[in-house]
């Protein structure tokens, strides 16, 4: 019986709550709402070190908070939101860490992709940008599961950076932009048509011009499935980007409040979202001049 | 002196009033001997009061010294975490007023900084690196500026100028660079690229150079505005406001901030460490620098002091 008044009442809050959301939402919506948000999910591990908790309890907590700022992004109106869930870097720390993280990802992507998820709930397609390759089978194969699953929503987009760096993905485009040209430059030396110098264009001068430009880069990136962001925040107060989005974030706002990652709040994300309106003109303006 | 010999001189004159007024002869001593002894300590006190006043002074520099000593020691500390290659984005409008811009470099030079990346996105400062350089008096260019146009050297302060082509369009140079190299030539070689060909590949096209430390942003809003994506990799970045309202208090605090700031970095797949040290052995010994300029000092004093104490 008091288990039940303690459902009814729990339910009652969580109503009042998204009442209360989405009157703020609505004030917000008046001016510009970001596209896309990017999130660095930084102090897992220093909040299990605060709270006392267990190896791993930081990241579960993590992941909650993770799951209601994805809630009030999408409620906002916000289409893509990117998260950095695992660096190549990472690899590098304790391997009974990167075996229980590892663990962690695989247990809440299969939860992501069930019919009952938040996923299914906003209408979630879901990408994994990154080098997949260098994880584990099982975590694989349930990336390439999820991806195929959630590719009929359409309504928004989360992509999950799982074993990613920007240099990772920057020489990634290089290597795929040189393996197109010179498929392209085979398949044309194979018409007859070239002379060996078909991997090279040439204009009237005589003179060579460069084959690769910055949108053949772009189409090669990891990202290229989503627009650049309009906002990154890193939590924990750290003020770098440690070798997320450096491509894309060229005229993207940078906040970096003070709170652990399973800290964070409705709070912080209506101060970011205030922060970019203000200076929505001058992002706007550098964005068409790049 | 003046004063106890005209006293003397009086109380002697009047002695013989005295004598009259106040018979006893045993008075008469009295008076005379506590002249005598008032004059002693007199002249003690002028033999020894230049020494008194030498000491006093000599403290007095003492303790100067030690707050310069404590000054220098801040500043050290300062720059001694240091901030080995420090970035400045700096948005291209405000970049056009270029006496905030000198001053700004000026404050830089002056904590210790040797090497400065300028970045905007139009290149307004690397149209004006001649009046920046010319300001810096004794730039000297060094052979990498003839060859890129650049890179500026000046005394103990390294200029680089960069702007949006730097970033993106130098990938795509280095990206036909690495496609010349290893595919052109007809054959196709299998292994992937790596960060180091690619680091090659952007030094061969003239976009090369190391990756800040520090990033400080001055503009209105705390973005990048394009700064090179590959060399922003693991940079702290603070955002310091327009420069029109730059001071030089929020640049020692932004700086001495990074030096706090500990940085959990791994390898690099380069293998370069990403680790800051601190100069240990450097620090070391311009702090004993510094003491011995302190205590050499006192000794000397002391010494003088005992000196003419003992001669007197």
């Amino acid at each position: 019986m008091t288990k039940k008044i303690g459902d009814q009442a729990g339910k009652m809050f969580e109503y009042f709550g998204s009442f209360l959301r989405k009157g703020i939402f609505s004030v917000l919506s008046v001016g510009p709402v970001p596209d896309h948000i990017a999130f660095i999910m930084d102090g897992n591990r220093r909040y299990a070190k605060k709270r006392n908790l267990l190896d791993g309890a930081g990241h579960r907590c993590g992941y909650l908070a993770l799951m209601n700022m994805l809630k009030y992004c999408y409620e906002l109106g916000v289409k893509y939101v990117t998260i950095y869930a695992f660096s190549i870097d990472n690899f590098r720390r304790r391997p009974e860490e990167v075996q229980s993280t590892m663990q962690l990802i695989l247990e809440k992507i299969e939860d992501l992709i069930k019919e009952e998820s938040m996923v299914n709930q906003y209408g979630v397609r879901i990408y994994f940008l990154g080098s997949l390759k260098l994880l584990s089978k099982p975590v694989r194969l349930a990336a390439e599961r999820a991806m195929v699953a959630t590719s009929g929503n359409s309504k928004s987009v989360l992509s999950i950076c799982l074993a990613y760096t920007s240099s990772d993905e920057i020489l990634h485009a290089v290597q795929e932009c040189c393996e197109e040209k010179w498929d392209e430059g085979s398949a044309l030396e194979s018409k007859g048509a070239g002379n060996g110098l078909v991997f090279l264009k040439g204009n009237k001068n005589g003179k060579t011009k460069p084959s690769i430009v910055v949108k053949d880069l772009e189409k090669h990136m990891y990202a290229a499935v989503t627009p650049d962001p309009d906002i990154i925040i890193r939590t924990s107060g750290e003020t770098r980007l440690s070798n997320f989005l450096l491509w894309q974030s060229a005229n993207c706002l940078l906040y970096a409040p003070a709170i652990l990652w399973p800290e964070i709040g409705l709070w912080h994300l209506v101060w970011a979202v205030l922060d970019f309106q203000r200076n929505f003109s001058y992002l706007k303006e550098k964005t068409k001049l790049s | 002196m003046l004063t106890m010999v005209s006293v003397r001189n009086f109380l002697s004159g009047s002695h013989s009033k005295l004598k009259f007024a106040f018979s006893p002869k045993i008075l008469d001593l009295d008076l005379l001997n506590v002249i005598m002894v008032l004059h002693q300590i007199q002249s003690v006190i002028l033999k020894y009061g230049n020494e008194t006043q030498e000491l006093l002074k000599w403290a007095s520099r003492s303790g100067n010294l030690g707050l310069r000593v404590l000054w220098l020691i801040l500043h050290f500390a300062v720059t001694i975490c240091k901030v080995r290659y420090l970035a400045m984005v700096i948005d291209s409008e405000e970049a056009q007023e270029l006496s905030k811009v000198f001053e700004l470099l000026q404050w830089v030079a002056d904590i210790g900084v040797k090497s400065v990346c300028l970045y905007d996105p139009e290149g307004v400062l690397k149209k004006n690196k001649e009046p920046i350089t010319q300001r810096f008096s004794s730039a000297n260019l060094s052979e990498e500026a003839a060859v890129n146009g650049r890179l500026v050297t000046r005394r103990n302060l390294t200029l680089e100028f960069v702007s949006f082509e730097d970033g993106k369009e130098a990938v795509a140079k280095a990206a036909n660079y690495l496609f010349v190299k290893h595919y052109a030539n007809g054959t196709k070689e299998k292994s992937d690229f790596t960060e180091p060909q690619m680091a090659e590949a952007l030094g061969a096209i003239g976009s090369g150079g190391a990756e800040p430390d520090l990033l400080l942003i001055y503009g209105p809003t705390r973005c990048h505005l394009g700064f090179p994506a590959w060399r922003l990799r693991y940079t702290e970045i603070v955002h310091m406001g327009p420069l029109k309202s730059m001071s030089y208090g929020s640049l020692v605090k932004a700086i001495f901030k990074y030096t706090m700031v500990h940085q959990n970095y791994v390898t690099s797949s380069c293998g370069t460490s990403m680790m800051r040290k601190i100069d240990l052995t450097d620090a070391a010994s311009i702090v004993c620098i510094l003491l011995r300029m302190f205590f050499f000092d006192c000794r000397t004093k002391v010494k003088r002091y005992l000196l003419a104490c003992m001669s007197n």
